[in-house]
């Protein structure tokens, strides 16, 4: 490892009508945040398939983020109750394959969080910083 | 029919009506007192006596309750009539001086004073039993009544004391002709109300003068009918028959295309600073409150008073209250510094008072607006820049004794300052109305940080929400007046016409498919989705997507155990594209 600082690199699944816009308030209202996470923007965290959060795993993340609407104002009713649901179960099994439940992460984001999502774009970064660099992927490790 | 004569005039009129009514239709006046038409004739002031010739005797009988007979000849004016008419007013008079419609008759019949001795120069009540007649027949209640007998007989509750059986209805009040029985209305001129009338009004009644639709309710609390199971006085006279008290709550099922919130807005609740003072003085209001006592059909007929019915000497006019500020809203509410302005302009109108305006800016964003303010400050208001920290009424000299003190930091003076004034407005922010967040989650609408529901976008989407369909207007959206919410409430109408107007309607293809190739027909899909856009096909043996139901969240898709379900444009492949490119150096 180099001198430098570790950058965590982050992925975030964000579901377009509440989080992605409220991440988008964040940027129009100019908030500054940790530009370690990359957004993949999906219609509804239920569109999070389990296989997505392990392919971003191997590829090289050191944390994964899934951000939907808040329990109850989904945008198609119930999409994030199964995030929900799947977030847990994975995390379970994660952690048996040896990766710590910090890494994969569920949030509540609603259309007028920005300063939200500025703050767990920020707290991600640094938990993710101080666990350090994902000690697995297949090889494909990114110095 | 019956045909009579009155007074030389020839009538016809149906069977039943008495000589009072016939007098009526013939546009012959007959002086009454114990008279009613919504109640029973009871005859006892004998003043509508008329002279009456039937069957060639003549004979003096009361108009009120005596009905008409074939061929009846009646004379109102004759003198007999008219001694006997002015012999009992005398009597009434000398029983009841103080009595106005007595005095009235009087003076029409040429009486100057009595010949009978007054026994209480002070006394009102004539006996006409109207009050009576109404606690029996019209409330139903039958708390008061006639007792004693000749010089002692007068009107009362069972043994002279306070009835359980009156209902508080003040009905006898109303009815009486000469104000003998009056009511106290126990309320003081209270300023903290939940619905904007201040002062009395009856059980049946238009909110406000202005009310849309402009159709009175009935408070159910207060209708004698719900307590009795009598009056109903309304429903006699209403012509049009529109009034029905069994009337119910109806719930009522309409499909419709498209809707528009329109819910309002509700006015920040004073009680929350109490520095203000708001609720422990009377003469602390908010704005609505006083723009309801500055309206001609207010409780005091537009005129600006204090609580004690004085006029103010010195108003103070605060305000952002609850508004641009970081412990209540931190928005500003767009119309208060304009109406402000309109307050100090009607007070300096109506009234000789002093007028401080306390404000941080000046917010007169709109057309003639600036130029309004422009002239208020010729006029003679004196603004101060500053929040006001709190209103008290101990005084520290003597010129604040009795007043309310406006404690301010003058911020262009540079020092606090203590104004003693009278009146305070407070300029009460606007927050979103009542129903707001009920109606969030039955439409699934988002709100933005103040509150207010969100809009599909801030610039080019302003009465669009991310539901199709659903539009915005008015204040549940922001703060805003009157011509903006007119310009709003229009877009909002023509996007609702243009979607029904169109014929057609178009869908994202972000929809779900499900390939038949690979399909097992587990119907994991079928189960999720909250739609019930998918369906199992028996004969196929795999699930099939609606597309025009599909909304296109893509949790069936994820939830598929063979990937034979993917949503268009969000494939699996494309996302797993996406996360690799995320890496690539």
């Amino acid at each position: 490892m180099s001198q430098q600082a570790f950058e965590p690199k982050l992925v975030g699944f964000l579901c377009n009508w509440c989080s992605y816009t409220g991440a988008d308030l964040a940027g129009t209202a100019r908030m500054t945040y940790a530009p370690n996470l990359r957004i993949i923007r999906v219609m509804c965290s239920g569109r999070v398939d389990p296989q997505f959060v392990l392919k971003a795993f191997q590829e090289g993340a050191d944390g994964v983020l899934i951000s939907g609407c808040h329990p109850g104002d989904c945008h198609y009713q119930e999409g994030n109750y199964k995030a929900l649901r799947r977030h847990r179960l994975l995390s379970k099994m994660l952690e048996q394959f040896g990766i710590e439940k910090e890494r994969f992460r569920l949030e509540w984001v609603s259309a007028a969080e920005g300063a939200k999502f500025q703050k767990v774009c920020n707290e991600f970064t640094e938990q993710i910083r101080h666990l350090g660099p994902l000690s697995w992927n297949g090889g494909k490790k990114n110095e | 029919m019956i045909q009579i004569t009155i007074d030389g005039k020839k009538l016809e009129v149906e069977e039943g009506t008495t000589i009072l009514q016939a007098a009526e239709k013939a546009e012959i006046h007959i002086p009454t007192l114990c008279y009613h038409p919504l109640l029973e004739p009871y005859a006892s002031c004998r003043v509508c006596v008329v002279e009456v010739n039937r069957q060639g005797k003549k004979e003096l009988v009361t108009s009120c309750n005596t009905q008409v007979q074939p061929g009846m000849v009646i004379e109102t004016q004759s003198e007999r009539a008219l001694r006997a008419r002015k012999l009992n007013v005398e009597m009434l008079l000398a029983r009841a001086p103080a009595a106005k419609p007595v005095q009235k008759i009087a003076l029409e019949l040429g009486i100057e004073k009595p010949r009978f001795e007054i026994k209480d120069p002070d006394r009102k009540c004539i006996l006409c039993g109207l009050c009576v007649r109404t606690c029996e027949q019209v409330v139903g209640a039958n708390a008061i009544s006639f007792i004693n007998r000749g010089q002692e007989r007068e009107v009362s509750p069972p043994f002279g004391e306070p009835s359980e059986a009156c209902i508080g209805c003040t009905a006898c009040a109303y009815f009486c002709p000469t104000e003998a029985i009056t009511f106290e209305d126990i309320h003081d001129r209270k300023v903290i109300h939940d619905e904007l009338y201040l002062g009395p009004s009856t059980a049946i009644r238009v909110p406000v003068r202005q009310a849309v639709p402009m159709v009175p309710f009935i408070d159910e609390d207060n209708c004698i009918h719900f307590k009795t199971g009598n009056c109903q006085l309304c429903v006699k006279v209403c012509e049009k028959e529109a009034i029905n008290h069994e009337m119910k709550e109806e719930e009522i099922e309409i499909e419709v295309g498209s809707i528009i919130l329109a819910s309002g807005f509700k006015s920040f609740d004073a009680y929350r600073i109490p520095a203000y003072g708001y609720g422990r003085f009377p003469n602390v209001i908010t704005a609505l409150e006083f723009e309801r006592l500055v309206n001609a059909s207010g409780p005091t007929g537009g005129k600006i008073l204090l609580a004690n019915g004085e006029e103010p000497k010195a108003v103070g006019i605060i305000h952002c209250v609850g508004s641009r500020d970081e412990n209540y809203n931190e928005y500003c509410s767009r119309v208060c510094c304009m109406y402000s302005l309109k307050f100090a302009h009607l007070i300096k109108e109506k009234t000789e008072a002093d007028i401080y305006d306390f404000y941080i800016d000046m917010r007169c964003f709109g057309k003639g607006y600036e130029e309004f303010y422009h002239r208020l400050l010729h006029e003679g208001t004196k603004f101060i820049r500053g929040r006001v920290s709190e209103i008290t009424d101990i005084p520290l000299t003597e010129e604040e004794d009795g007043k309310l003190i406006i404690r301010v930091e003058d911020t262009l003076i540079g020092t606090v300052r203590r104004i003693p004034v009278d009146m305070v407005i407070l300029a009460t922010g606007l927050e979103p109305g009542l129903s707001h967040s009920e109606l969030a989650h039955t439409f699934n609408i988002s709100c933005s940080q103040d509150t207010f529901f969100l809009e599909r976008h801030p610039k080019l989407a302003p009465v669009s929400t991310f539901s199709d369909g659903i539009f915005l207007a008015g204040t549940c959206q922001a703060p805003k007046d009157i011509p903006d919410t007119v310009a709003q409430a229009g877009a909002a109408a023509s996007e609702a016409l243009a979607l029904a107007d169109k014929g057609s309607f178009e869908l994202e293809p972000i929809t779900a498919e499900i390939d038949e190739k690979l399909c097992a027909g587990c119907q994991i899909c079928v189960s999720l989705c909250p739609f019930s856009a998918i369906t199992y096909n028996k004969e196929k043996h795999i699930s099939e997507v609606n597309e025009a139901l599909c909304k296109g969240c893509g949790t069936c898709v994820a939830a598929c155990p063979s990937g034979a379900a993917q949503q268009k444009h969000f494939r699996d492949i494309q996302i797993m594209a996406e996360i690799e490119g995320i890496f690539i150096d």
